[in-house]
């Protein structure tokens, strides 16, 4: 068992500005920085704010900045840190509620309105690819953490930017739209906000846990808007 | 179970009496964290000083074509001037920034009509090894010619 300095953001809506607080910590290499979160938050201040549930990269709620890079806190190993020093903050781009804790209130309304499904059963009841779509990538697999809009430079700049997630699941939408209306999504996706905004720097998808790649499917997206309107990748 | 309106208005209440949350204001400073490590990040970053210093640049450029109004003995004066070692690495670092801004921008409509969209890193590299040989033989030509 090893010791780590860990430096924690912290903040508070009733206590003034944000600061970073350092915990000597107990953590064996194999262990996530959510244990030592937790570790910290039994051992040292029960009043750290986290935010976590399945422990397994399933739930998308422990996102954070570990070293300054996006990360799931639940799978992000204490002993992959290189720096003696490991520092954890909120996810950028998002305001904070507490310590850790983001409000996702904005991530979710960058999303086109009306919402269409993206999901209509857990499994596919025919194993058959729908003619122009070469193999199933479902966008489904996106656990909606907010890593990728963390790690966006234009979000960084522009928070009216819509943003990777949002439009990843509109690119997922066109390659099998189920009734949604394709013309309303590609108008959205056309706005001033939206797909024209991206610059590649493929952060988005470098960040991603849950392998959406959502910069490839904004390139997909705008070649859609471009011509094929088919959104096809 | 879902809440009503009214459950939902009380939630809403109890949140924002317990003050604002922290926005922290998105800014340009974002741009240039030297802990994101990754090549798009700062190949983005990169793509920005580069912009700006190429803006500069233009109106540096029509300043010193102004000159020409001044006459001849005020042009040779700044030919004295723009032989001078440290003017000529100025030249290089410009060859660097049209080359790194021109062959990124060329990647970046590349992968954003979807070509090469799948390897966009190789495709950066790629231009980067072209800029890199190309900055090479502009940099011994500005030099040589001093």
């Amino acid at each position: 068992m090893d010791t780590r300095t860990f430096r924690v953001f912290r903040f508070a809506r009733d206590d003034g500005p944000s600061r970073f607080d350092t915990f000597e910590v107990e953590a064996a290499p194999g262990d996530t920085v959510l244990d030592a979160l937790r570790w910290i938050k039994i051992h040292h201040d029960p009043s750290l704010a986290i935010r976590h549930s399945c422990f397994h990269a399933s739930c998308g709620t422990c996102g954070v900045r570990v070293n300054g890079r996006e990360a799931l806190a639940c799978v992000t190993r204490v002993g992959d840190q290189d720096e003696g020093r490991v520092t954890v903050e909120p996810l950028a781009n998002f305001p904070v509620i507490a310590d850790l804790v983001v409000d996702m209130t904005s991530f979710v309304q960058r999303f086109p309105s009306p919402h269409p499904a993206a999901r209509i059963s857990e499994f596919p009841t025919s194993p058959e690819v729908p003619p122009g779509i070469d193999e199933y990538q479902r966008f489904e697999d996106c656990i909606e953490c907010g890593l990728c809009l963390s790690a966006c430079p234009v979000a960084a700049t522009d928070d009216t930017y819509v943003g990777p997630a949002a439009l990843a699941y509109a690119q997922r939408i066109l390659e099998e739209p189920r009734g949604a209306d394709v013309g309303a999504l590609l108008d959205w996706a056309d706005g001033d906000n939206a797909a024209w905004r991206c610059h590649a720097a493929f952060e988005c998808t470098e960040a991603c846990p849950s392998n959406v790649r959502p910069a490839q499917r904004i390139m997909h997206l705008r070649r859609a808007l471009t011509g094929g309107r088919d959104g096809g990748s | 179970m879902s809440r009503s309106e009214d459950e939902l208005d009380v939630i809403r209440a109890a949140r924002e009496a317990r003050g604002p949350v922290l926005r922290r204001s998105p800014g340009p400073t974002a741009w240039f964290d030297i802990r994101k490590t990754g090549t798009g990040h700062w190949a983005f970053s990169l793509n920005r000083i580069t912009s700006l210093g190429l803006v500069l640049y233009l109106y540096l450029h029509l300043a010193v074509l102004s000159m020409l109004l001044g006459g001849e003995g005020s042009w040779h004066g700044f030919l004295e001037i723009a032989t001078t070692p440290v003017f000529l690495g100025l030249d290089v670092l410009l060859v660097f920034g049209l080359l790194f801004h021109g062959l990124n921008g060329l990647r970046v409509a590349l992968v954003g009509t979807g070509i090469a969209t799948e390897r966009q890193k190789a495709l950066f590299w790629s231009f980067m090894v072209l800029g890199s040989i190309l900055l090479l033989g502009a940099a011994l030509h500005i030099i040589g010619s001093d």
